[in-house]
């Protein structure tokens, strides 16, 4: 039940310390909250403080449209509720009931007006094919093959539509299933196709197309709204009264549910991910104390109570497939606990999915912060998952950036809880994110036979460094996407781009769109850097220069600067410009260009301007790396 | 101590009307509070079937005008059930 009172002491909580000017506290009161009591009084409360702190807490803001057939007013502080809880400012803007065709068909729509950064097209079976979903049983079949064409050809319209008018990330909803079909079990029966379609084959198949229709185009994606719908009961799911009453067909239960589905698109689109897992060990991956239990004591296994944890540690194996680093903050002897990991049989992760350790009593705040810097990421990049509400809530204090998960009481609700995070959703997988663990563990190889050269030149020598520079290429594109959108400490502009917008760039004949790989004697890095150049009346401004935090300070940013600049003068520019604007997290790109010896021409609230004049000046190729250029045809 | 459905509604309206609690009475109404519009209504109804587990039938919403019969309805819902 609701308003128990210690929720509503937390309301009390959050006002006072926005009243004190604790921005950050009273997020950590407000997450909480949120947490504990997801529902629509509560989302109003929620929306209404964040909104009053927003300038003060670091949110990453984005602006989502929502066109839809039906009432969609009362998810939308749900949504946004949830987003702000996990350090989103959303902006929402509903389309008018039903009239999503013409907005997207109309370029002075008030879609296209919004400059959403996303958009949700979210419309029922009953609204585009009200044949299929009322009168199935009426229905010839050429009818029914007519009506899947319609419908089909309306998505296709609509998405290139779209695509033509916007760069933005379009989300489709699929098309539900009757919670009861017009011809009862004869549905289950009748074929499906080449024999003419039941009503659900009818609608799978429209499904099918449309999933087609998304793949054809860069940042589109499916919601499977038909799986949402069945994983949470049809029955359950639907509110006949609401909807004749205020065409809102989603029972008051269920809302939450769709926004949470909506949240998890959100999450990834505006770059809230987490990259790395911290887990801890003790009744987190196996159950019991391993220092007092001992191998044989604690429960990890195919049977109950062990069975709860293998399911959890499959779940981690998951999420390492999908490109997120796993990592251990443990208190415990390190002994103990590598005995466990690896000899045990009933464990399924073993000490390799690991790319960091920290496994000893320190402080686990600490533990964080050392995890983050010898993985190379933000401490705002780590989820940390520990069954102790005593050290979630020290990190939480001591790391608000971090994303502490809450462990249900029951360890058979583990794997769900972690499956559902959604800040490890993806919505595209590149070859570096699914061998993302094993470059890590090369890193650390490296690390460790760096300490035994003299100097660094030595160092970079035996390393026998190969880059290879291209041009963008389809089999890139999602992977440059994915770097100019995460890229946080080596990137000069920090200008996040999706798909569409760099090929966009690209098709340009004054930008040139660069990629670089690396790979040394340990192994290969992949594609780590880009660069993105426009010519201008013999002057070429660097828009974009990032490069993965991963092979920072080997040189590989000079080779790569070196060829920028020596392709610019041959294609005659005098000049080669561009500027550093600073972050939080863009430090060690600071002095990028006075290091290489550009020269300071103005500086301003927004960052610096450098300019290097390529009829006096030329930069130095580091002689160990050894670079192959691939001319390439432009995309 | 539990809160009565009184002080539930109270909270409830509290959060979804952005007034503070101690200004809701079983007198504030569709009139007397200017943020309790439809779309507000229809988040007031969803909130207090999600909140006490009961459903409104459409004539039940249409009743609901003030916050004294919105909390008898509910009461009422409550004492019916088989819960």
């Amino acid at each position: 039940m609701s308003s128990t009172p210690k929720i509503r002491d937390l309301r009390k909580e959050a006002d006072d310390l926005i009243a004190s000017g604790s921005a950050e506290l009273a997020a950590l009161r407000l997450a909480e909250l949120w947490r504990g009591e997801s529902g629509a009084g509560t989302a109003a409360f929620v929306v209404s403080r964040y909104e009053k702190l927003r300038e003060q807490l670091p949110l990453a803001r984005y602006r989502l449209a929502i066109l839809r057939s039906f009432t969609a007013e009362p998810a939308v502080p749900l949504l946004r509720a949830a987003a702000f809880a996990s350090g989103i400012d959303l902006t929402v803007q509903l389309g008018d009931f039903n009239a999503y065709p013409q907005e997207i068909l109309d370029e002075q729509s008030s879609l296209y007006r919004f400059a959403p950064d996303g958009v949700i097209l979210a419309a029922r079976t009953a609204d585009l094919a009200p044949d299929l979903w009322n009168q199935y049983a009426d229905l010839s079949q050429p009818a029914v093959a007519e009506a899947v064409q319609r419908v089909s050809k309306s998505f296709e319209q609509w998405v290139g539509a779209f695509r033509k008018r916007s760069s933005a990330a379009l989300i489709v909803h699929s098309l539900e299933q009757p919670a009861r079909p017009s011809t009862g079990l004869l549905d289950a029966q009748s074929g499906f196709s080449d024999s003419g379609f039941s009503q659900s084959g009818a609608i799978q198949q429209i499904n099918q197309e449309l999933r087609m229709i998304v793949a054809a185009h860069r940042g589109v994606y499916l919601l499977d709204f038909d799986a949402l719908v069945a994983r949470h009961g049809r029955l359950r799911w639907h509110d006949e009264r609401k909807w004749l009453t205020a065409r809102m067909p989603i029972a008051a239960d269920q809302l939450i549910h769709l926004s949470r589905e909506w949240l998890r698109f959100a999450v990834p689109l505006a770059g809230k991910t987490a990259k790395v897992l911290v887990v801890d060990l003790d009744n987190t991956l196996w159950g019991g104390v391993i220092g007092e239990d001992g191998m044989a004591g604690i429960q990890i296994g195919a049977e109950y109570p062990g069975a709860a944890y293998q399911a959890l540690q499959r779940a981690l194996l998951d999420l390492s497939r999908r490109g997120i680093l796993l990592a251990i903050c443990s208190k415990n002897n390190l002994d103990d606990a590598l005995e466990a990991l690896q000899n045990h049989s009933g464990m399924l992760v073993r000490p390799a999915h690991f790319a960091a350790m920290r496994i000893n009593w320190h402080d686990k705040a600490l533990n964080l912060r050392e995890i983050a810097s010898e993985l190379n990421v933000g401490v705002d990049a780590l989820a940390f998952l520990d069954d102790n509400p005593m050290e979630r809530e020290q990190v939480r204090t001591a790391l608000p950036q971090v994303n502490v998960i809450d462990l249900p009481p029951d360890p058979l609700d583990y794997a769900a809880t972690v499956r559902d995070v959604p800040a490890f959703q993806r919505l595209v997988l590149s070859d570096e994110d699914q061998q993302r663990t094993e470059l890590y563990v090369a890193q650390r190889e490296r690390s460790q036979a760096q300490q035994s050269f003299q100097s660094k030149e030595d160092f970079f020598r035996y390393l026998e460094l190969e880059a290879e520079i291209a041009p963008l290429e389809p089999a890139t594109l999602a992977r440059v996407a994915q770097l100019t959108q995460k890229t946080n400490q080596f990137n000069l502009t920090t200008r996040r781009r999706t798909e569409q917008q760099i090929a966009e760039l690209a098709a340009r004949a004054d930008v040139q769109v660069l990629t670089i790989r690396m790979r040394d004697r340990f192994g290969d890095h992949g594609l780590v850097g880009i660069t993105i150049t426009r010519d201008e009346s013999e002057i070429c401004e660097i828009d974009t220069f990032l490069l993965s935090c991963r092979v920072i300070g080997r040189t590989v940013e000079t080779a790569f600067l070196a060829h920028v600049a020596s392709s610019a003068a041959n294609r005659g520019c005098r000049q080669l410009s561009g500027w550093f604007l600073p972050t939080k997290k863009n430090a060690p790109a600071r002095d990028f260009y006075a290091q290489h010896g550009f020269q300071l021409q103005k500086q301003n609230a927004e960052g610096s301007f450098w300019t290097l004049d390529l009829r006096q000046q030329t930069i130095a190729m580091p002689e160990w790396i050894r670079l192959k250029i691939n001319e390439g045809a432009r995309v | 101590m539990t809160p009565t459905i009184f002080e539930q509604v109270q909270g409830i309206a509290s959060d979804l009307f952005g007034i503070p609690a101690g200004q809701i009475t079983r007198e504030s109404s569709t009139e007397s509070i200017e943020a309790w519009d439809s779309t507000q209504h229809l988040n007031l109804v969803l909130a207090l079937e999600e909140t006490f587990s009961i459903q409104f039938s459409p004539e039940e919403m249409e009743q609901m005008r003030s916050i004294g019969s919105t909390v008898k309805l509910v009461e009422n819902k409550l004492q019916n059930s088989p819960r």
